[in-house]
C-alpha cells in the first residue's frame, strides 16, 4: 500500500518552539519531505543558524551542525569541502542571512558552493523579541523602530535574493512564500529544485521563503498571512531570479 | 625521519601541518603569517588537499569550525588582528569540543598595531580567547625545528582534547630560516575515528555538533567537563625546557624566540660569573607552574622577558606566589630586545651580590 500521508522520516516527531501561527514549521516539514523523496537523509548535513531556528538541529533527524550568528555558509564551506559527495544546507533567517551575515552569504554564492541555502524572511528578529531587521518594511513598527522603519535613518528593506541572483555563481535563486496552500506546492518544489541541482553537482542554491511571525508582528495567525500576501509581497515579489537550467 | 633542509619558519607550519595529515586550510591575508596559506595553496593539492582563500577571518575560523565537525584534521593561520577576528569562530569550536590546529604568527598591536614582531597577545592566547568558559591548548615554540615538532604535536592533541590547540609564535620565527627536519608522514587511515562527526548518518543516530546549552544547570555540567579535560591538560601536558638551571641565583622566565636572545645574554652573564638559568615554557597553558614553584626554592629572584609590557610576569607570578621578588623586561611595539639589554638588566639585578 502506497504511503499518502505521515511525518517524514527526517523530521523528528516531536513538538516544537515555534509560536502559534509560525510558518517555520511549514518550512521544515517542506525540506525533510524534499530529503526523503530524493532518498539523501543518511548523506544529508544541515547547518542550523542563530535566530528562531536555532533550534531546529533538534527538529532535523539528519546530522546536523549548529553555527554562530550568519555564518552558517562558512560553516557550510567547511563542511561541504570536507564530505564534497554529501549534502549540506543551511537554514537561516533574514537576521541572520541579511543582516550579520552579509559577507558569509554572498562569497559562499559567489564562489559557486555546493551548498542549499533556505532563507526564511519575516521581515523582523522574531528570537531577540521583534528588532527592526534589515528587511523590515517601511513604516513597520518594531521594538527597535518604535515609530515605524524611517527609510532616511534606517534604509530600505534589503532585497538579498536578488542582490545574489546577479552573481554570477549561484545555479539557483528562488523567492517563494508559504501564506497559502497553492503557494506552498510551489514553495515545495523550488526548494526541491535547489536540493537536486546540489545533487548534481550544479553549484550554489538558494531560496528565500517569505514567512510569518503573528507573535512579533502583534497580529494574529490568519491576519498574519493575510499581512504578509499584502504587505510583504509587494516589496518582495515572488519570482525565479536566477536559474541555469534555464539557460541551458 | 628525512634529511635535513634550509626552510622558513612559516613554511614550515604548513609542511608540519601535511605531515600531520592535515588536508584543509581555511585563512585570510595578513602579514607577517602570509607564506603560510601562500605555502597551503601550493602544496596541499599535492596531497589531495583543500586550500580556501576565505572572504574574512571570522568566515576562515567558521569554515574551521564546519570543517572540524566533519570530522577532519584542518589548520588556520593568522597574526594578531586577524587571530581577534577568529576568536569567535574559536569559542565556538571550544564550546562544540572540536579538535582544530591554530597559528598565531604574533605581530604587534593593539589595534592594527605593526608588522615587527610581538608577544603581545600571550593574554589573548592563555587567558581571554573569546567568551565563555574555555582555554586553548597554547605551545610556544622557539626555534623553526621545535615550530616543525610542535605544529605536528598540535594536531595530536587537538584529536586527544577535542579542544583546539595554539601554536604561538612571532614574526621573526615566521620569518627566519633554519634547517629543520620533519617528522614522517602521516597515514590517513590511521588517524583516530571520529564517531561524532557530521558526516551523514548512515546506520546511526544523527550527530549535532553545537555549543548551545539554553539549561543552566546542563551547560554547568558541560563547562566542567571542559574544565576537567583543561585539568588533565595540567597533568599530563607541561612542557619546558631549562637552560643553566643547575646552580642558577636568577632565573630568567622567556618563551619563544626572547628565549633565545635571553640565553645569549646568559652565556655572556655566565663568563662574567653572574649565576644565571632560564626556565622556557614550551606550552603556555598549561603553565609550567610547578617548575616556577619549585625553582623558588632555589634561586634568589626571577627576571621575566618578553615582547610585550609584562604579560607572562603575570603567571611568574602566581607560580612563584611571593616567595622570591619577581622582576620584568621587555620591549613592546615590534622592538625585539637585544642580547645587550638583557645582559644589562642581568647586572643591574645581580651587578651588587
Amino acid at each position: 500500500m502506497e504511503k499518502i500521508a505521515g511525518y517524514p522520516e527526517s523530521l523528528d516527531n516531536q513538538s516544537t518552539h515555534y509560536c502559534p501561527g509560525c510558518t517555520h514549521g511549514i518550512i521544515h516539514r517542506l525540506i525533510a519531505e524534499v530529503i526523503d523523496e530524493l532518498e539523501i537523509r543518511e548523506e544529508t548535513i544541515g547547518v542550523a543558524p542563530v535566530g528562531c531556528a536555532v533550534l531546529c538541529y533538534e527538529y532535523f533527524d539528519v546530522d546536523m551542525h549548529e553555527a554562530s550568528h550568519g555564518r552558517a555558509p562558512a560553516v557550510a564551506t567547511g563542511v561541504k569541502r570536507v564530505h564534497p559527495d554529501k549534502t549540506v544546507f543551511t537554514y537561516q533567517g533574514d537576521g541572520d542571512l541579511a543582516s550579520i551575515g552579509t559577507a558569509e552569504i554572498v562569497h559562499a554564492a559567489n564562489r559557486g558552493e555546493n551548498i542549499t541555502t533556505i532563507f526564511i524572511n519575516n521581515a523582523i528578529y522574531g528570537m531577540t523579541g521583534g528588532q527592526m531587521a534589515p528587511t523590515t518594511l517601511e513604516g513597520q513598527k518594531t521594538t527597535t523602530s518604535p515609530y515605524g522603519r524611517n527609510i532616511k535613518d534606517s534604509g530600505n528593506p534589503i532585497k538579498m535574493t536578488e542582490m545574489l541572483a546577479v552573481l554570477d555563481g549561484p545555479a539557483y535563486i528562488a523567492r517563494v512564500s508559504v501564506h497559502n496552500p497553492k503557494e506552498i506546492r510551489k514553495a515545495k518544489k523550488a526548494i526541491k529544485k535547489a536540493f537536486r541541482m546540489q545533487l548534481e553537482g550544479k553549484g550554489f542554491a538558494l531560496v528565500e521563503v517569505l514567512s510569518t511571525c503573528p507573535t512579533n508582528w502583534g497580529i494574529s495567525p490568519t491576519d498574519g498571512l493575510k499581512w504578509l500576501e499584502e504587505m510583504m509581497l509587494p516589496q518582495y515579489p515572488l519570482d525565479v531570479f536566477k536559474d541555469i537550467e534555464e539557460v541551458e | 625521519m628525512s634529511e635535513k633542509k634550509l626552510m622558513k619558519g612559516n613554511e614550515v607550519v604548513g609542511e608540519a601541518a601535511i605531515r600531520a595529515g592535515c588536508r584543509y586550510f581555511f585563512g585570510y591575508p595578513i602579514t607577517p603569517q602570509n607564506d603560510i596559506p601562500a605555502y597551503m595553496s601550493r602544496r596541499l593539492p599535492e596531497v589531495d588537499g583543500v586550500f580556501l582563500q576565505a572572504e574574512s577571518e571570522v568566515a576562515a575560523s567558521n569554515m574551521v569550525y564546519g570543517a572540524a565537525g566533519a570530522g577532519a584534521r584542518v589548520l588556520t593561520s593568522s597574526s594578531s588582528p586577524g587571530i581577534s577576528l577568529k576568536a569567535e569562530g574559536i569559542s565556538y569550536i571550544a564550546g562544540a569540543e572540536l579538535p582544530a590546529v591554530i597559528v598565531n604568527i604574533m605581530r604587534s598591536g593593539p589595534g592594527l598595531g605593526g608588522i615587527q614582531p610581538s608577544q603581545a597577545d600571550y593574554f589573548q592566547a592563555t587567558k581571554g580567547m573569546a567568551h565563555g568558559d574555555f582555554r586553548l591548548l597554547v605551545l610556544a615554540p622557539s626555534t623553526v625545528q621545535e615550530l616543525a615538532d610542535l605544529t605536528y604535536l598540535a594536531f595530536d592533541l587537538a584529536d586527544k582534547y577535542r579542544n583546539p590547540v595554539m601554536v604561538l609564535g612571532d614574526g621573526m620565527l615566521g620569518q627566519m630560516m633554519e634547517p629543520v627536519e620533519f617528522k614522517e608522514m602521516r597515514d590517513l587511515d590511521e588517524l583516530p575515528k571520529k564517531e561524532w562527526a557530521t558526516d551523514g548518518a548512515k546506520g546511526r543516530e544523527k550527530n549535532v555538533i553545537n555549543s548551545l546549552g539554553l539549561v543552566a544547570e546542563n551547560l554547568e555540567k558541560h563547562n566542567l567537563k571542559l574544565k576537567a579535560k583543561y585539568d588533565q591538560m595540567r597533568e599530563e601536558e607541561v612542557r619546558y625546557d631549562d637552560y643553566k638551571m643547575d646552580d642558577a641565583e636568577l632565573a630568567i622566565v622567556a618563551y619563544g624566540t626572547t628565549a633565545r636572545i635571553a640565553t645569549s645574554a646568559i652565556d655572556r652573564a655566565r663568563k662574567e660569573g653572574y649565576k644565571v638559568g632560564l626556565i622556557r615554557p614550551i606550552t603556555l597553558f598549561p603553565y609550567p607552574e610547578n617548575r616556577i614553584a619549585e625553582a623558588a626554592d632555589q634561586v634568589d629572584e626571577f627576571l621575566a622577558v618578553e615582547m610585550s609590557t609584562g604579560q607572562m610576569v603575570e603567571d611568574v607570578k602566581l607560580a612563584v606566589n611571593g616567595k622570591k621578588p619577581v622582576d620584568f623586561y621587555g620591549r613592546t611595539g615590534g622592538v625585539v630586545p637585544s642580547t645587550d639589554e638583557i645582559y644589562d638588566k642581568i647586572v643591574a639585578m645581580r651587578g651588587d651580590k
